[in-house]
């Protein structure tokens, strides 16, 4: 290992890695556009904050490498790490400076203001000087958070990044927290420095403590909760209902909205989720039941068609019956096809929906490219459903039902065959499933929550058009499964508030937003595949240890009470 | 003969499969007693797997004929056949790794709905197998590769099956452990259920059978009683280690 060139060592692979991956997020313009927003106002903006945290990343990953070496020199490895991402992006600068190479006809976004916002508007001396130092900072910092052990390495990782997380967010806080408080913390653009100091060490101080006294805690929190089982759950709902029928009154407008989007797709996500969680069914076209649902509820209230004149309500039914004896024509087709050739053909499926309500020939049904206007609002009483906090409750009664459809099934008997079908086909014949009619069951279940949330989609927007119904849905609410945890509930929820909301509150990383989901899902797939939020036999099969430790959880009781 | 000929369970007739244009089985015919346990012996692709397959129904004969108790299940689907009372298996010992023992052999008794008498065949599963027992709440990916195979066969039971269909069950296991399994079949079979075992071990295989089938790329070439078959030279040559 020693005879090797330095440039060649492990630790100038990671600086290479972190180097190439800072110049490039420079480069697709991911920093100067995310610059527009500060992280810490008039310190640092969350375009430089994005290469400190990359280069951070990396430098923790490269400790994890070395666990065993000593603190000083993993800290020196983070030194270099960062020194030489830093040094890559002041040589990117130079590069940028030479006017003969106009490296901007190749990169657009090498540009001055990307210049500006590496530099940190101060020139290239004390620009440079200042760059390279905060690179090397963040190196060691994620270095050092990998190495250190117990709660003081982890403590610092996690206050980091939920700080991170904090800050990114500065405009829903800003929303509902007294305006006095949220000046305190935040200024125009992100935190204050104040602001920024506070929330980190709070948040430190609380994970510190809470590694002290969190065990205890739990164990008190398990004993309650394992003797009054009943109340402790009864008194969880409660809790959770409230907050979720305040919710929209305490977010403001601006929010629900998103709120709305969020769980339009959560109900999408709960369907999907029966069909590649439960049942194991790859399907990639799962947007066909979502546009026939929605188109349903278009076609037969539209006005503008003038075909039928049906209500709301009176169409719902309509939308969930049409979606599932699609999902269900989908299914026969392919009832002998597993894996990649089953997900290319119910690609092609929802393609084909697409082009169907896109084509000239069907306009005086479907509305053709210019799609339909003036689909029915629903109306409750005498209140008619309009406004995105009104819609919220529709849309939070749309869950309720999809959530209570799901958990309802996965405990069924349907639920086990399904899970047989999923684990091995073969066997679950053996044990005498009849595969024709589940996989078709999962199909229809599957399509019919689609088509409901479809339907409340077009009676939201009020009007639609085919280019809504992409395959970037299908891969949208598959993504936030995968990223939730495939086959758990509670997962579809986090997946969706992660995928969906996230974006939505962060515009600017809209345009990056397949990238990072990209980013996020082979992330995800590396170091945590079970998902945010598993389900259990699937957290059990991918950590075989923990599997062990059931047997004998009976003498544990500090296990039981995690469990819970 | 020795009593236990109370008429057939299963009777294969005539029966030819192919794979594509390749033809795997060539009309072979062979039958199992009531209360018999019978075995299927041979080498490696000689069609062992793909008779068994055909008998639950996963593949279809053309021609050929399979009756269960008298009626023509050729053509039933897979699950009706398990319904019928056939239970198979599966080469490999392919149990739920994600599910403990428990969830495992529940998921056996898929089609049955009494709960108590549920109940009550896991506890002959346990009489047969105490050691899954021991092992109720353990993941079935994290058993041994004998206690898959336990669970395997103790899962096939929970459908309380009146024949019992079972690849090469000896896979990869100890001569030690191989004899316990087989000996616990042999008490399984005493409870009045019908073995058909397909075995590449033929000297255990045939010690606990009561007649034998010689499979050879897709031919059934030598059958008798088990105790001819451990005497016979030429099965003696092929499979029993020439000695
Ligand atoms: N799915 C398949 N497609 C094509 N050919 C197959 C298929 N399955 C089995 N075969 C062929 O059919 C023949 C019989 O295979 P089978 O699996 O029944 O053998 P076997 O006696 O069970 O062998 P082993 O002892 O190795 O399990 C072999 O020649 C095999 O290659
Ligand atoms: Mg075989």
């Amino acid at each position: 290992m020693e005879n090797r060139h330095f440039w060649q060592s492990e630790v100038m692979n990671f600086g290479w890695l972190a180097g190439i991956l800072v110049v490039l997020l420079a480069l697709v313009g991911m920093v100067v556009s995310f610059s527009q927003r500060g992280f810490i106002s008039g310190v640092m903006s969350e375009g430089q904050l994005l290469i400190f945290l990359t280069v951070a990343l990396i430098g923790f990953v490269a400790g994890k490498k070395m666990e065993r070496q000593s603190v000083l020199k993993v800290a020196l490895w983070g030194g270099i790490i960062g020194f030489v991402a830093g040094l890559s992006l002041i040589v990117l600068v130079l590069l940028t400076g030479i006017k003969p190479l106009n490296l901007r006809s190749m990169f657009l976004n090498a540009s001055p203001q990307l210049v500006k916002v590496l530099t940190f508007g101060k020139g290239q001396g004390a620009g440079f000087l200042y760059l390279l130092l905060l690179n090397i900072l963040s190196g060691i910092f994620g270095g050092l958070a990998a190495v250190i052990p117990g709660i003081w390495g982890s403590g610092l990782a996690n206050s980091a990044l939920i700080t991170i997380l904090i800050g990114l967010l500065t405009d829903i806080w800003k929303t509902f927290l007294p305006r006095g408080v949220a000046k305190f913390f935040f200024a125009n653009k992100g935190f204050n420095v104040t602001g920024f100091l506070i929330t980190f060490f709070f948040i430190l101080a609380f994970l510190l403590f809470w590694s002290l006294y969190g065990a205890r805690i739990k164990v008190s929190y398990g004993n309650v909760a394992s003797r009054q089982p009943k109340k402790v759950k009864i008194t969880w709902w409660v809790i959770s209902l409230v907050v979720l029928l305040l919710l929209p009154r305490l977010v403001g407008s601006y929010l629900s909205e998103v709120l709305d989007l969020v769980g339009i797709y959560i109900i999408m996500g709960l369907g999907l989720n029966i069909v590649v969680g439960f049942a194991g069914l790859l399907d990639l076209g799962y947007v066909a039941f979502f546009a026939i649902g929605a188109y349903t509820m278009g076609v037969f209230t539209s006005p503008e068609l003038g075909l039928f004149h049906l209500t709301f309500w009176e169409t719902l039914p309509l939308s969930i019956l049409f979606a599932v004896l699609a999902g269900v024509l989908l299914g026969i087709p392919v009832l002998g096809m597993r894996g990649d050739y089953l997900a290319i053909v119910t690609m092609g499926f929802g393609e084909i929906i697409r082009l169907l309500v896109l084509s000239d020939a069907l306009k005086p049904i479907l509305g053709g490219a210019q799609g339909l206007v003036g689909i029915a609002r629903p109306t409750v009483g005498h209140i008619v459903v309009k406004n995105p906090p009104q819609f919220y409750y529709l849309i939070l009664a749309g869950i309720f039902i999809a959530w209570y459809v799901a958990s309802a099934l996965k405990d069924s008997k349907l639920g086990r065959a399904w899970m047989a079908l999923r684990e091995d086909e073969d066997v679950a014949q053996a044990m005498g499933i009849n595969l024709v009619s589940i996989k078709l069951l999962a199909f229809a279940t599957g399509a019919a929550l689609s088509g409901l949330s479809g339907a409340i989609f077009a009676a939201k927007l009020n009007s639609m058009v085919p280019h809504s119904f992409t395959i970037l849905i299908s891969i949208y609410v598959l993504s936030l499964i995968i990223v939730g945890g495939v086959g758990s509930l509670p997962g579809v929820v986090v997946g969706a508030l992660a995928l969906i909301g996230t974006p939505e509150l962060l515009r600017e990383f809209a345009e990056y937003r397949m990238m990072i989901y990209g980013a996020v899902l082979v992330g995800m797939m590396l170091y945590k595949p079970e998902g945010l939020w598993p389900e259990p036999a699937r957290r059990r099969e991918l950590h075989g240890e923990e599997g062990k430790s059931a047997v004998t959880a009976s003498t544990a009781p500090v296990q039981m009470s995690e469990e819970a | 003969m020795n009593g236990k000929d109370k008429g057939k369970v299963l009777e294969i007739e005539n029966l030819n499969v192919y794979y594509g244009a390749i033809q795997a089985l060539h009309g072979i015919s062979f039958y199992v007693n009531k209360g018999e346990i019978v075995t299927l012996i041979g080498a490696n692709g000689a069609g062992k797997t793909t008779t068994l397959r055909t008998v639950s129904g996963l593949q279809r004969p053309r021609p050929g004929v399979v009756r269960f108790l008298g009626a023509d299940i050729t053509h039933v689907k897979p699950h009706q056949i398990v319904k019928e009372g056939i239970v198979h298996v599966p080469e490999g010992r392919r149990i739920f790794s994600a599910l403990t023992v428990k969830e495992n052999l529940e998921m056996g008794a898929f089609i049955r709905t009494d709960k108590r008498s549920i109940q009550e065949s896991m506890e002959q599963v346990f009489d047969h197998f105490p050691r899954l027992k021991e092992r109720l709440h353990q993941l079935g990916g994290t058993l041994s590769g004998g206690e898959q195979q336990m669970l395997a066969i103790g899962r096939a039971l929970m459908s309380k099956p009146k024949l019992l269909l079972l690849d090469e069950p000896s896979m990869g296991l100890a001569p030690i452990l191989v004899e316990e399994i087989f000996k616990i079949l042999q008490n399984i079979n005493a409870q009045g259920v019908s073995v058909l075992l397909v075995e590449q071990n033929a000297l255990m295989a045939l010690s606990i059978a009561d007649r034998g089938y010689v499979l050879e790329t897709g031919f059934i070439n030598i059958q008798g009683p088990a105790k001819e078959l451990l005497t016979n030279p030429r099965v003696k040559a092929a499979y029993l280690g020439g000695s």
